[in-house]
């Protein structure tokens, strides 16, 4: 089997897959049935899928969602997006270079009257809010339909790996996400009046209250009285010098790879952003076995929880605030990426600059709001409710709550029910979404005698697990019930149920009772390729990673066991015990600033602000210089925005390039947005039938 | 402050640019106001780009020569690419009717020394390879006919006016118009008062309402049309084909692969959806792409990338009126351009001048006759 697969993972199940064969530029190779074409270029180690027409720069994944067009290739002689279409068996599959030609037709398309379908609700979007909302639709048995562009439901909890924070009682804390997600999914396909089209993609509501979604391949309309706009946020991009090179891309869609499709897309990763996206991102790939070579973040804190951050630094991923990427460096892919400090006003500091060998650099930077159905609603004038991401970016445990809100809103909106929305509802929907608290030191009042867990968790998040597990409820969390700080206070059975259930890793037990002077520290692990054994010496390490000397292993607990959090233990010092959380995995050689690289490679000076039309900065600049302040003009002249992924991209960097030039946005004219959401091939809207993958 | 120019132009679109260059090439202190934030944001930039001179009348013929002419040597002129190809149109027809009144107006069109030939089914399969030629009588084909980018053509237009001196006024409406002398109006926007000598009515949509502040009754409506364009291949037809055999739902409809590679693709409703209303509807994309797909088959793999919808400011009689209103001479209309205001916009930003300049000649004349305001509008079009 090819060497870039996962093979083993500490909590997703490697499945048996047949094998199937394909040519990648005639070269004969091999694949997983049932995967899409870009990952199996991926598991093949192919990185490069064409060269843009333009330009002739590498092509390769950007979005791997569907959304743009950067990983098109030939397959079976039809330009397909490679994320999207799924490989067969023999599938003769070439790159793009230049403009891939139309082929001739076989045969005569055999087109059929395309289907109107009338509904009461739908819900544009199978994730979290999404599926939380159906759920509530249908207690009153309404006519409810969800599309959701992939072919799982559960949007992006089917790709968490970690276990969730939120409340036990209304978001499943302390389940893994992608548990969740199946969860959820499995109850809304119980619902006969909730019906489902997966691959199944939403291009526009229209102004005769119809909207057109190519369900797996044939174009049908739906007219609903309803619309739920639950799809969800895209990822922002960042403009810096040879942000073009392939092996750049989103952190989302990094993790459609790794945790879906289990392909090793890289060995070295180099992250920018430092919020919970980023974190996470670094956290997924250390259990994928891929490094994790740093992580930059312009703030001095990361805005992700505290709990995250410190995951990484403990298993030895450096984190560098108050950084930024000044460039990516490499011939056609990256090879290398240089930071440097910046100062409080986001400046690079000279002689700051390091240089890190990586192969891919993860752009996590923010999302926003995929907000154009909501938009296009209201145009139209279809009643339009959104939850979840497309309507505020928050961690999906509060996706849920507010499309649980959302579903009974529609439900009333419908005349279906009188049921009113508590006020404590809307209150713990804050609560959800409310951004991390300031950090507290420790309180020291730990006996150091017999067992106690010790809540390493400093920093209020929304987050009950360990408080409802205890089972002698001596976990209790001061203040607001969900986001307050837990503490110990009470009886402690040493069970170690708080360790293994904090999604934070943040609570060890430490257990007196054997050795005084050598008590026995539990620690929480879920790596599995980095395989810890009885007898081994750890480098063990406090909360943030600091150093806090060798330990051995005296104990491992079964993987399976505890929802696939392992329980290390290690005979550890009385002086030390409370402090040691966890345990370096990662070399510190690999994190260590390359001088030479930097010379090595062809340095390339474009900053890209359009990756469909190649627009670089320095063009788009010189409108702006010369007074233009109409982004539809910029995009006349320049065609950024016009490309395959309709300006989602490109329109907030050009923002961006505004206020760098001290233009404030509300002088500079919108971008004009049209149909459709994504290309269609025009048989489609033909009548012509076609699964996209025959 | 009251400003002064000698021509202000309401409308800075595919006939207010070109004709603000021409008229800021003659030296003229022309100001263009437009309510939108930039350049061709109206109709302009909905067009598909399209640009022929094989019309039926000797108006809009020798007008399109010349926008051809200026068109093509552009880059060599000026510089800038603004995408033009010589790709021909082309009017594939499926019945004796139409071959036989198509046969009919080539004869017109030679008369005025066009380029147009009729090509056997097998010789269009070769300029449009793939096409259907079930019961396919032939085409016209007129090689000198061609295509630009709207886009890149009117801003180089724009640019280039700056550079000659023309002003530009964006986000600003017309509210009234003043005669004041025998020669010279006062206009109020809603920033501004102005002085001019002369007004050029290039408003488009909105001419009608334009003249009406000076109590001029303008025929000019108007329709909506839908539009779309395709994800770019490698070149594979040449010409505009134009199908204008009529369906329900629609009238003709027409498309072509532009100088990107992109196939751009418009239909006209049938009966008309008068008005003015940009939102797209459901219905254009099967419509359009089940006629495209039944002509062209080989399309059907083609993605469509992008769709929007724009006016065609029709009149009775389908062509244009331009030239100075009866009751004010120095107040110039440039409307009603049935939907061939860019390929038009050029050779009338030139007559336009020389309206201004009082340098008309007699084929100028004879252009600015067709397009009269005082003609019995009861006459149609031949082939639109």
């Amino acid at each position: 089997m090819n060497k870039n697969r996962i093979t083993e993972h500490p909590i997703l199940t490697v499945p048996e897959q047949e094998e199937i064969t394909f040519y990648w530029n005639s070269r004969k190779l091999k694949a997983r049935k049932n995967e899409v074409i870009s990952s199996a270029l991926f598991a093949n180690r192919i990185k490069i899928f064409g060269h843009h027409p333009k330009d002739g720069s590498a092509q390769g994944i950007f979005c791997a969602n569907g959304q743009c067009a950067k990983c098109t290739v030939i397959a079976n002689g039809i330009p397909v997006k490679s994320c999207m279409t799924e490989l067969k068996n023999n599938m003769i599959v070439e790159s793009v270079e230049g403009l891939p030609e139309l082929p001739e037709l076989q045969e005569n398309p055999n087109l059929k009257h395309i289907e109107t379908i009338t509904k009461a609700v739908l819900i544009i979007g199978g994730g979290p809010s999404g599926l939380s909302a159906a759920i509530e639709l249908a207690r009153y048995n309404i006519d409810t339909l969800i599309v959701d562009d992939k072919s799982a439901l559960g949007g992006k909890l089917v790709l968490q790996t970690h276990k969730f924070f939120g409340s036990v009682e209304d978001s499943y804390a302390g389940t893994r996400g992608n548990d969740i997600g199946k969860l959820l999914a499995e109850q809304v396909r119980s619902f006969k009046c909730v019906e489902i089209w997966t691959n199944s993609t939403a291009l526009y509501v229209f102004s005769d209250k119809k909207v057109g979604i190519i369900k797996d391949g044939t174009y049908k309309i739906v007219e609903p009285k309803v619309i739920l706009n639950a799809a969800g946020a895209r990822e922002k991009f960042l403009r810096f010098k040879g942000n073009t090179l392939a092996g750049i891309y989103g952190a989302g869609a990094f993790q459609t790879l790794v945790n879906r499709d289990l392909v090793k897309p890289a060995a070295n990763l180099f992250i920018v952003g430092g919020g919970n996206v980023g974190l996470i991102a670094g956290y997924h790939a250390l259990q994928a076995g891929i490094n994790v070579v740093g992580l930059v973040e312009a703030l001095p804190e990361c805005g992700g929880y505290k709990v995250h951050a410190d995951k990484l630094k403990r298993l030895g991923v450096p984190i560098f605030t108050s950084h930024t990427v000044l460039q990516a460096l490499g011939e056609e892919s990256v090879s290398a990426v240089k930071i440097a400090r910046i100062d409080k006003n986001f400046q690079p500091l000279a002689g700051t600059e390091k240089t890190f060998a990586c192969d891919t650099i993860l752009i996590a930077v923010g999302l926003e709001p995929v907000a154009e159905f909501a938009e296009e609603a209201e145009t139209a004038g279809i009643k339009v409710f959104s939850a979840g991401d497309a309507k505020e970016i928050a961690e999906a445990s509060s996706a849920m709550f507010n499309g649980k809100i959302t579903g009974i809103k529609i439900a009333r909106e419908l005349g279906f029910t009188k049921e009113n929305i508590p006020d404590s509802w809307y209150e713990k929907a804050a609560v959800l979404k409310s951004e991390p608290g300031k950090i507290t030191c420790y309180k020291e009042n730990i006996s150091q005698q017999d067992v106690y867990p010790v809540i390493h968790c400093r920093q209020e998040i929304p987050c009950n697990p360990c408080s409802t597990i205890c089972p002698t409820n001596s976990i209790k969390i001061a203040g607001n019930p969900i986001t307050g700080l837990p503490y110990y206070e009470g009886k402690c059975l040493g069970c170690a149920k708080c360790v293994a259930v904090c999604p934070g890793l943040a609570i060890t037990l430490v257990d007196h009772r054997l050795d005084n002077e050598h008590p026995i520290v539990t620690l929480p692990y879920e790596v599995k390729n980095f395989r810890i054994e009885i007898g081994d010496e750890l480098i063990c390490t406090d909360i943030e990673g600091n150093m806090l000397g060798k330990y051995r292993v005296i104990k491992v607990s079964d993987l399976k066991a505890n929802n696939h959090t392992q329980l290390i233990k290690i005979k550890a010092d009385r002086r030390l015990a409370d402090r040691i959380v966890s345990f370096r995995i990662q070399k510190d050689k690999l994190s260590t600033p390359a001088i030479e690289t930097a010379e090595k490679v062809r340095i390339d000076e474009t900053e890209m602000v359009c990756l469909c039309e190649r627009v670089t900065a320095e063009e788009v600049l010189k409108l702006i210089r010369k007074g233009i302040t109409d982004l539809n003009q910029i995009k006349a002249i320049t065609r950024a925005g016009m490309g395959p992924c309709g300006a989602k991209t490109c329109d907030n960097l050009i923002k961006q390039l505004f206020r760098q030039e001290g233009i404030p946005l509300k002088n500079v004219e919108k971008n004009t947005k049209r149909p459709v959401f994504i290309e269609v091939p025009l048989g489609r809207f033909a009548g012509e039938e076609r699964g996209d993958n025959d | 402050m009251i400003k002064n120019y000698d021509v202000i132009i309401i409308g800075a679109g595919s006939i207010g640019v070109p004709a603000a260059l021409a008229i800021a090439q003659k030296k003229l202190k022309v100001l263009v106001i437009d309510s939108l934030s930039s350049p061709g944001q109206a109709n302009n930039k909905k067009a598909i780009g399209g640009i022929r001179a094989t019309h039926s009348d000797y108006g809009k013929v020798k007008t399109c020569l010349r926008s051809i002419e200026i068109f093509s040597s552009w880059k060599d002129l000026y510089g800038d690419d603004i995408g033009w190809m010589s790709n021909g149109y082309s009017f594939p027809v499926y019945n004796e009717s139409d071959e036989k009144n198509l046969k009919e107006l080539m004869k017109i069109q030679h008369s005025f020394g066009l380029k147009i030939k009729w090509i056997t089914a097998e010789e269009y399969n070769e300029l449009v390879p793939g096409i259907n030629t079930e019961n396919l009588k032939g085409s016209s084909y007129s090689w000198e006919d061609g295509s630009a980018s709207p886009l890149l053509a009117l801003n180089a237009f724009y640019f280039k006016s700056l550079e000659f001196g023309a002003e530009y006024s964006f986000q600003e409406t017309v509210l009234e118009l003043k005669p004041e002398k025998v020669d010279s109006f006062a206009i109020v926007t809603n920033k501004n008062h102005y002085h001019t000598r002369y007004i050029i009515n290039a408003a488009g949509n909105y001419a009608r309402e334009i003249g009406a502040l000076l109590n001029i009754d303008l025929p000019v409506y108007p329709d909506n049309h839908e539009a779309g364009i395709t994800e770019p291949v490698k070149r594979f037809f040449q010409p505009m084909v134009v199908d204008m055999r009529k369906r329900p739902g629609s009238a003709n409809y027409y498309f072509y692969q532009n100088n990107e590679g992109q196939v751009v693709f418009c239909i006209t409703p049938d009966p008309p959806i008068t008005g003015i209303d940009n939102d797209a509807t459901s219905e254009f994309l099967p419509l359009c792409s089940g006629r495209m797909i039944e002509i062209y088959p080989r399309l059907s793999n083609l993605k469509v990338r992008r769709t929007w919808r724009g006016q065609y400011p029709m009149t009775p009689d389908g062509f244009p009126v331009v030239g100075p209103a009866p009751e004010y001479p120095n107040f110039i209309n440039a409307v009603g351009m049935c939907g061939q205001g860019f390929m038009l916009g050029p050779g009338l930003g030139e007559i336009l001048a020389r309206i201004v300049t009082s340098e008309l000649n007699e084929a100028d004349e004879k252009i600015l006759k067709n397009f009269d305001l005082q003609r019995d509008f009861s006459g149609m079009e031949k082939f639109k």
